[in-house]
């Protein structure tokens, strides 16, 4: 089973969330980047994009797939990885750390209740047969 | 056998190049030169001449013969490249094709002097009208994400003439990554809709996700795990009580020729892979060619021109103020269109009836002989292509892509890997109705043999392919560092 950090919070897309003061900082899971194998591209939008919960706001690019990323909140881009677009296999060597994408001033507050916790996310996984 | 000496042959054209050599002397020009700088703009004029190589005529030839001799297509080698139906191309639509009437018609030939091409291409569209159960066809798409393209621009322009603002077009998770891609670019936002544990459209979902915004539902039949779609006739019918149309990737439509028709079941639009189910090339350029069938409603707002028959004159209607528009230079590609024709007429209907069956037959006979070493994707039995997982195979250490680079060397083209996205490790394995059981079984015990080196000895499986003209590529780095230009060794 891959590492599933218990203070963050994540969607049932495979993207984590996490709390840092009053902000959301978001990559996505050990898992999701298992399952992609080698990541060679990382297409973020710009600091100041407005992102809503559910909807796509980027592309991960692996030499297996295309996926979309899904906002796992609702809010504006206030900061986002510079160091993806050269070194994008930091998503496969850090997930949780150095291969983070975005930082989210959240719009509204109820959106992070609706993330699974990390058991709820480690039951998702199991149930969906990975 | 390779061929000895011809394997190691890795030169770029540029690399034989020598100063001064020439292959070819042009003829003198007859009409009066002019200066280059009075016929151009000054800032498209190079300063240097461009570094084209210099070779001779034999240079040209001996280059291109021994790079010919790598080519690798399905009339060398079985390609079982799933959801491609890499079938043979019979050598009668070339003979056919080369036609001085066809091979050398200059496009802008008057239609009164191009009868004969414009009754074969009004024909073609009689037949795959015939064949889809589709009331018309247009064949100008180049291929098939234009059909797509095509047929999701006619939904539009028939929802707009009735007034109607819809938003959003419905695609399962299992499609050929070309629905989304045609559907965006078409000016819709796409939404996924689940498949169930047997690879089906989950119905639960579908109705969730189909409002009044909802302006068509795209599905591939058979879907994408090589299953006939058990509820289309339902889903359908679901959709046009919400005023949604219904497309078919018509991609997987070898499985299904003279056994049910597109238009039975109740799709609007399908579309047509010549490349594909007709025997046009499909790989080394093609190039491909994807007519887009729809039924009566939609006909207004067929692309430009229709071709069009009066008494026995047939001609271009170009006067159709609520159509798309014309999307491909002149008539699409035509010489896809008397090939796939040929085919037709070869074939006849019970013919292509009979292709399918094979093509089905052949299919569950792979899945058959393999089913015990490696997991099927979804139960059985499947319709033209039958999809593996080679998870069981990857706890050991080796992945779909060490199978398909392993297949190489034992003299095979490898299924499609990783796709549909919805399984695990996937190998897509479609081996049309072309090959002989000969073939079919040397691959399955190729496969059969692969499954055994895993237990066994999975390094051969990680060093492969040994015997290809280039062994494994660094893909990673590759797409991470690409080195697009060849650039002059510096001298010595």
């Amino acid at each position: 089973m891959s590492s599933i950090p218990s203070d963050l919070r994540y969607t049932r897309e495979h993207e984590w969330a996490k709390q840092e003061g009053s902000r959301v900082r978001v990559g996505i899971t050990a898992y999701a980047q298992e399952q992609l194998g080698d990541v060679v591209f990382v297409e973020l939008p710009k600091v100041g994009t407005k992102l809503t919960a559910h909807k796509t706001f980027g592309v991960v690019e692996s030499v297996k797939a295309v996926s979309d990323l899904f906002a796992p909140i609702s809010g504006e881009i206030v900061e986002i990885n510079a160091d993806l677009p050269n070194t994008p296999q930091l998503v496969n060597q850090d997930p949780y750390g150095r291969g983070w994408m975005l930082v989210v001033a959240p719009s509204s507050a109820g959106d992070w209740d609706q993330l699974l916790t990390a058991e709820q996310y480690e039951q998702f996984l199991s149930e969906s047969g990975h | 056998m390779e061929r000895q000496g011809t394997r190691a042959y890795d030169k770029l054209i540029f690399e034989i190049s020598s100063p001064g050599r020439i292959a070819y002397s042009l003829p003198d020009s007859d009409v009066p030169e002019r200066p280059l700088g009075e016929l151009l703009p000054r800032e498209q004029l190079r300063a240097k001449p461009a570094e084209l190589p210099e070779v001779s005529e034999f240079d040209i030839v001996r280059h291109y013969s021994r790079l010919s001799q790598m080519n690798y297509g399905v009339d060398t080698h079985f390609y079982p490249l799933g959801s491609c139906t890499m079938k043979y191309n019979p050598k009668i639509n070339e003979d056919m094709a080369r036609l001085a009437g066809f091979g050398r018609l200059h496009p802008m030939t008057p239609a009164a002097s191009a009868q004969g091409a414009l009754q074969l291409m009004y024909d073609l569209g009689l037949a795959l009208a015939e064949i889809s159960g589709m009331d018309a066809v247009s064949l100008q798409p180049a291929a098939g994400a234009q059909g797509e393209l095509s047929g999701v621009l006619m939904i539009r322009a028939y929802h707009r003439s009735r007034g109607e603002k819809r938003t959003k077009v419905l695609i399962p998770d299992s499609a050929h990554g070309t629905n989304p891609a045609s559907t965006a670019l078409a000016g819709y936002e796409v939404i996924e809709v689940k498949s169930d544990a047997e690879g089906a459209v989950d119905l639960g979902d579908l109705e969730r996700h189909l409002g009044p915004d909802v302006a068509a539902f795209m599905i591939t039949v058979p879907n994408t795990l090589g299953n006939f779609e058990p509820r289309v006739v339902e889903i359908a019918e679901l959709c046009h009580a919400k005023g949604a149309q219904v497309y078919m990737d018509g991609a997987n439509l070898n499985a299904i020729l003279g056994i049910t028709r597109p238009g039975d079941l109740g799709f609007d639009v399908c579309h047509f892979n010549l490349h594909k189910t007709f025997t046009t090339p499909h790989g080394g350029g093609g190039p491909g060619s994807g007519p887009v069938g729809i039924k009566a409603h939609l006909e207004p707002f067929l692309p430009t021109p229709v071709i069009v028959k009066q008494d026995d004159t047939y001609g271009f209607d170009w006067k159709r103020p609520k159509s798309i528009g014309k999307l491909q230079a002149f008539w699409g590609n035509f010489g896809m269109l008397v090939r796939a024709y040929t085919y037709i007429r070869t074939m006849g209907a019970d013919g292509l009836r009979r292709v399918s069956e094979n093509a089905v037959l052949n299919a569950n006979y792979i899945m058959k002989r393999l089913e015990a070493h490696y997991d099927v994707a979804a139960p059985g039995p499947c319709m033209h292509e039958c999809v593996l997982s080679a998870r069981r195979q990857k706890k050991l250490g080796v992945t779909a892509m060490d199978v398909a680079k392993r297949l190489l060397d034992l003299g095979f083209y490898a299924p499609s890997t990783y796709f549909p996205m919805i399984v695990e490790e996937a190998l897509m394995i479609e081996p049309t109705e072309t090959e002989s059981k000969e073939t079919l079984d040397a691959f399955c015990d190729a496969m059969i043999q692969i499954a055994r080196e895993t237990e066994t000895d999975p390094r051969v499986i990680h060093a492969a392919p040994l015997t290809t003209p280039v062994r494994r590529l660094d893909q990673t780095r590759a797409a991470r560092e690409p080195a697009l230009r060849w650039s002059r060794p510096a001298g010595p």
